[in-house]
C-alpha cells in the first residue's frame, strides 16, 4: 500500500521540492500550507508520515505538533520537522512537543527519501 | 516420524548437507585450491543456513551464516584456504550439525569458542595471503544496547524500524531486555518499556550505528561496544591471536602435518545419484512384510493349483508365482544401499584418529558402489569402527618407526567392498606392523584362552584377537586396547550371520576380511522336520548331509559323536533338544552345520528340501527363547521356526569339552 505523506510549509518551492522528491520515491504526497492548514487536513484524513516546516503564519510547526499529539488519533504518527538550524534548543523543544524526528534545511531529495523510508520502513 | 514434517524433513535434509560439507572438506585437505570443492562447502553451508532460518533453526541460521561469510571469503579469493580453515569448519560443522539435532551443548560458549577460532584461522589466512587488499576480519561488528524513551512510539518512533536498522547494516542477533516491564497495572499500554540487546556483525563504523538512533539518542540507553575486541585489535598478528583460539587450531596443526606430501590424483568423487525419492525406512520394512505374505499366498495358491486346479487356474497361478518372484527380487535391491554411505562416515573417523595419535594416515576406499542392505549397512558401522582404530592406534607404526622400516611415513589404511555370490566381502587392510603372534599367544596363555604350549593353526591363533577380554596393546590408549571390542566386532559380525578372517604378515600389515550376507530379510534356507514340526536351517550354514545309520545312530549313544573323515563331529538330537515325544524315523539324517571352526551335527526325521525363507522376527513374548532366531511361514500356511545355528553350536560345545577332558 502506498504511503500518503502530509507536507505543511508556507514556502511554495519547498513544498515543490518535498512533493517531487517524495511522489518521486512513491509516496502520496498532500500539500497544507501554514499550521492551520496542516492541523485541517491531517484530522480530515489519514496519514503516514507529516513533514512539517516550524516557522510559519497561522501556527507555527510547534504549536500544531503539540496539538496532533494531544489526539489519540495521530498517537504514533511519525512527524519529521525541517529546520534550518542545526540548533541543539529547537531540536529539543519539537521533540518535547512530539516530533519524531528532523531534517535540516539546506537538504537534497535523497536525504528526506532517506527519512521517510527510516520511519515508515520499506 | 511423519513424512510430511517439514522440521523433521529438514534435519534429515540438513544432515545430508553436513554429509557433503564434510566430505569436501576432508577432500579440500588434499586439494586445498580446488574450487570445486570450496564451492561445494559454501552451497552446502548457504541452503543449510537458508532453510534452517525457515524452520526455526534460528541459532544453526546464525552459527551457520557466520561459517558462510568466512568462507565465503575464501570462495571469492580474499583469503586462501588452509588447512587450519578446514579443520576450523570441520569442527563448526559438528556443532551445526549438534544445533540440527538439537542436542547442543555447552550452548552459545560452544559456538562462539569454535567463531573465535574461525576469526582466528581467517585472520591468520588474510596474514599471509597472496593478493587480500580486501581482507577484513570476519566477525567484525558491534554489540548496541539500547532503551528507547518511554514516549518514543506515541512520538511517532517505531522501535521495530530501528531494529530493521540495525539488520540492513548487517546479520543481527536480537534478544529483547524485558526487565523493565512494569506489572499490569502500572502498565502505559503506549509507553515502552522493552529494551534490546543486538549483536550486529558489520563493517560498517560505530557511527553508522548511532545514525539509526539519531532522532532518539538524547533520551535514550544506548551503548555500543565492539565485538571480538582481540580479533580487531591484531588481526595482522597471527602469533597474538593463536592462543585466543588455542583449543580450536590444535587439530590444525595436526590437519597441516598431513597433507605436506605432494597431493595425491584426486579421487573421483563419489558420484552422487540425479533423482531420490525419500521414503522413510520403516515404510520399507512394511512393503517388504506384504511382499512375504504375498509370496507365502502364492505358493499356496501354486499348491493347490497344482493339487486340483484346472488348466486355467494353473496358468493363472503361474503367472502370479512368476510376478511375485519379480516382485520380491524388486523389494531386495529396494533395501540396497551403496556402502559408499558407510565408508564415508570413516574418512572423518581416520581424520580425527590421525590427529590423536600425531600419525600420517591416509584412508583409501574401494569398492564403494557395492550395495549391501540397509539394516546391514547401519550394523557393520560400530565393528568397522573398532577394527580401524585398530588398524590406526596398533598397526599403523610412528612416522618415524615406518621411514626407519624402509615404508613412506604416510600410513595407509585400504577399505574395500565387493561383492561376492550372495556375499559381500570388506576387507580392511592396513600396512603397518602386522599382529605380533608372540604377543597374542603370551597374551591369550596369560588370560588362560589357551594351554601353554597348545598346539595352533595360525588362524586360530590370529582369532584369538576375537576372545573375549583380550587386548595385545602394551599401553591402553583412549582409542583402543581397553580390551572390549574386538569380541564385540565377532559377535555383532555373527549376528549378521556373517564371518571374520584375519591375515597378518609380520612387518607387512594385517588384513581383516568381513564376510556378510547381502540381506537380514530373506534367507535361503533347509527345510527339515523333526518330529511332527518344521524348521528352516540357514543354508549358508550348512556343510553336508548325511544319513545316521541305524548302527552308528546305536554305537553312538551315550557319547553323540560321530567320525566325519576323521574326525570327530559332535551331534545334537534335535528330537531330544525339542522334546517332540514322538517316536523317531527309521532313516534319521545328520544335517552338518559349522560357524567359524566349529562342527556339530543336527539329528532330524526328514530333510524337506530348500527353502526360499522370508524372516519374520519372533514376538516380543518369544523373542529370548534360544536356539531360534526367527520364524517363517511356509507354503501351506503353517508356521517352521528357523534354528539359531551360533547357539545350537554353542550348546554342543560343552559336551565335546567334556569329552576332550575325559
Amino acid at each position: 500500500m502506498t504511503a500518503s505523506i502530509l507536507t505543511v510549509d508556507d514556502s511554495t518551492s519547498l513544498r515543490l521540492a518535498i512533493r517531487l522528491a517524495l511522489t518521486g520515491a512513491g509516496y502520496d504526497v498532500t500539500e497544507a500550507v501554514d499550521g492551520v492548514d496542516g492541523m485541517t487536513k491531517a484530522n480530515a484524513g489519514r496519514y503516514d508520515m507529516i513533514v512539517t516546516d516550524l516557522n510559519m503564519p497561522n501556527m507555527d510547526g510547534l504549536t500544531m505538533i503539540r496539538e496532533l499529539r494531544k489526539d489519540a488519533r495521530h498517537a504514533g504518527t511519525p512527524i519529521i520537522f525541517l529546520t534550518t538550524e542545526s540548533d541543539a534548543d529547537i531540536k529539543a523543544q519539537a521533540r518535547a512537543a512530539g516530533a519524531t524526528g528532523w531534517l535540516v534545511k539546506p537538504f537534497v531529495p535523497d536525504q528526506l527519501i532517506k527519512i521517510a523510508r527510516k520511519v515508515l520502513g520499506k | 516420524m511423519s513424512a510430511t514434517d517439514p522440521i523433521a524433513a529438514f534435519r534429515i535434509e540438513g544432515g545430508e548437507l553436513l554429509d557433503e560439507v564434510e566430505q569436501a572438506l576432508l577432500d579440500m585437505g588434499h586439494r586445498l585450491d580446488d574450487m570445486d570443492l570450496v564451492n561445494a562447502v559454501f552451497r552446502g553451508l548457504h541452503t543449510l543456513k537458508g532453510s534452517g532460518a525457515m524452520f526455526g533453526f534460528d541459532a544453526l541460521a546464525q552459527f551457520t551464516h557466520h561459517c558462510e561469510s568466512a568462507f565465503d571469503k575464501v570462495r571469492k579469493g580474499v583469503v586462501p584456504a588452509t588447512s587450519q580453515l578446514v579443520a576450523v569448519i570441520l569442527s563448526a560443522q559438528d556443532h551445526m550439525r549438534a544445533l540440527l539435532d538439537g542436542r547442543a551443548t555447552g550452548g552459545e560458549a560452544a559456538g562462539d569458542e569454535i567463531l573465535a577460532a574461525l576469526e582466528a584461522a581467517i585472520a591468520e589466512a588474510a596474514g599471509a595471503p597472496p593478493a587480500a587488499p580486501a581482507a577484513k576480519v570476519a566477525g567484525q561488528g558491534w554489540h548496541v544496547v539500547f532503551r528507547l524513551p518511554a514516549d518514543c512510539m506515541a512520538n511517532g518512533t517505531n522501535p521495530l524500524m530501528l531494529l530493521d536498522e540495525l539488520r540492513d547494516l548487517g546479520p543481527c542477533r536480537i534478544v529483547a531486555l524485558t526487565d523493565r516491564l512494569p506489572t499490569l497495572e502500572e502498565l502505559t499500554p503506549t509507553h515502552c518499556h522493552i529494551g534490546w540487546d543486538v549483536t550486529v556483525e558489520t563493517d560498517e563504523p560505530a557511527s553508522a550505528v548511532e545514525d539509526v538512533f539519531i532522532f532518539v539518542m538524547d533520551d535514550m540507553e544506548l551503548a555500543i561496544t565492539p565485538l571480538a575486541v582481540d580479533a580487531t585489535e591484531a588481526p595482522a598478528d597471527p602469533a597474538a591471536t593463536a592462543p585466543v583460539a588455542a583449543p580450536a587450531t590444535a587439530p590444525a596443526a595436526a590437519a597441516a602435518a598431513t597433507p605436506a606430501a605432494p597431493p595425491p590424483p584426486a579421487p573421483p568423487a563419489a558420484a552422487k545419484a540425479a533423482e531420490h525419492v525419500r521414503v522413510p525406512a520403516e515404510r520399507l520394512d512394511e512393503l517388504m512384510d506384504r511382499v512375504g505374505e504375498l509370496v507365502i499366498a502364492q505358493s499356496r495358491l501354486s499348491q493347490i493349483a497344482h493339487q486340483d486346479g484346472g488348466l486355467a487356474l494353473r496358468s493363472v497361478s503361474e503367472e502370479i508365482e512368476r510376478l511375485a518372484g519379480e516382485l520380491r527380487d524388486t523389494m531386495m535391491v529396494l533395501r540396497m544401499m551403496p556402502v559408499a554411505s558407510l565408508f564415508g562416515r570413516f574418512r572423518r573417523l581416520v581424520h580425527d584418529l590421525a590427529r590423536d595419535t600425531g600419525k600420517a594416515i591416509d584412508l583409501v576406499t574401494t569398492g564403494e558402489s557395492t550395495e549391501v542392505d540397509k539394516t546391514v549397512i547401519e550394523r557393520l558401522f560400530d565393528p568397522l569402527v573398532h577394527i580401524i582404530r585398530n588398524s590406526c592406534d596398533h598397526g599403523l607404526e610412528k612416522a618415524e618407526d615406518r621411514v626407519a622400516a624402509g615404508k613412506s611415513a604416510t600410513g595407509t589404511v585400504h577399505l574395500s567392498a565387493h561383492q561376492a555370490g550372495g556375499e559381500v566381502l570388506i576387507t580392511i587392510r592396513d600396512d603397518g606392523r602386522g599382529i605380533d603372534r608372540a604377543r597374542v599367544r603370551a597374551k591369550a596363555e596369560a588370560n588362560g584362552l589357551i594351554q601353554p604350549d597348545q598346539l595352533l593353526a595360525d588362524q586360530e591363533l590370529l582369532q584369538l584377537i576375537f576372545a573375549p577380554g583380550f587386548s595385545t596393546a602394551a599401553q591402553v590408549t583412549n582409542l583402543s586396547g581397553r580390551g572390549v571390542g574386538m569380541d564385540v566386532v565377532k559377535r555383532t559380525i555373527e549376528s549378521l550371520r556373517g564371518t571374520i578372517e584375519v591375515a597378518s604378515i609380520d612387518g607387512g600389515g594385517s588384513t581383516i576380511t568381513l564376510r556378510i550376507p547381502l540381506t537380514l530379510a530373506i534367507i535361503d534356507g533347509l527345510l527339515v522336520r523333526v518330529g511332527s514340526g518344521d524348521y528352516v536351517i540357514p543354508l549358508s550354514a550348512v556343510e553336508e548331509c548325511l544319513e545316521l545309520s541305524g548302527e552308528e545312530d546305536l554305537r553312538s549313544q551315550g557319547r553323540s559323536l560321530i567320525t566325519l573323515r576323521d574326525r570327530l563331529v559332535p551331534f545334537l538330537r534335535l528330537r531330544d533338544v525339542f522334546a517332540t515325544g514322538t517316536p523317531a524315523d527309521p532313516h534319521q539324517k545328520i544335517v552338518v552345520v559349522a560357524t567359524g571352526n566349529d562342527r556339530v551335527g543336527l539329528v532330524v526325521d526328514q530333510i524337506i528340501g530348500n527353502h526360499q525363507t522370508v524372516i519374520k522376527s519372533m514376538s516380543p513374548l518369544h523373542r529370548h527363547v534360544g536356539s531360534f532366531t526367527g520364524a517363517t511361514i511356509l507354503g501351506d500356511g503353517s508356521v517352521a521356526l528357523i534354528l539359531d545355528i551360533a547357539q545350537l553350536v554353542a550348546l554342543a560345545q560343552p559336551r565335546e569339552e567334556r569329552l576332550r577332558a575325559a
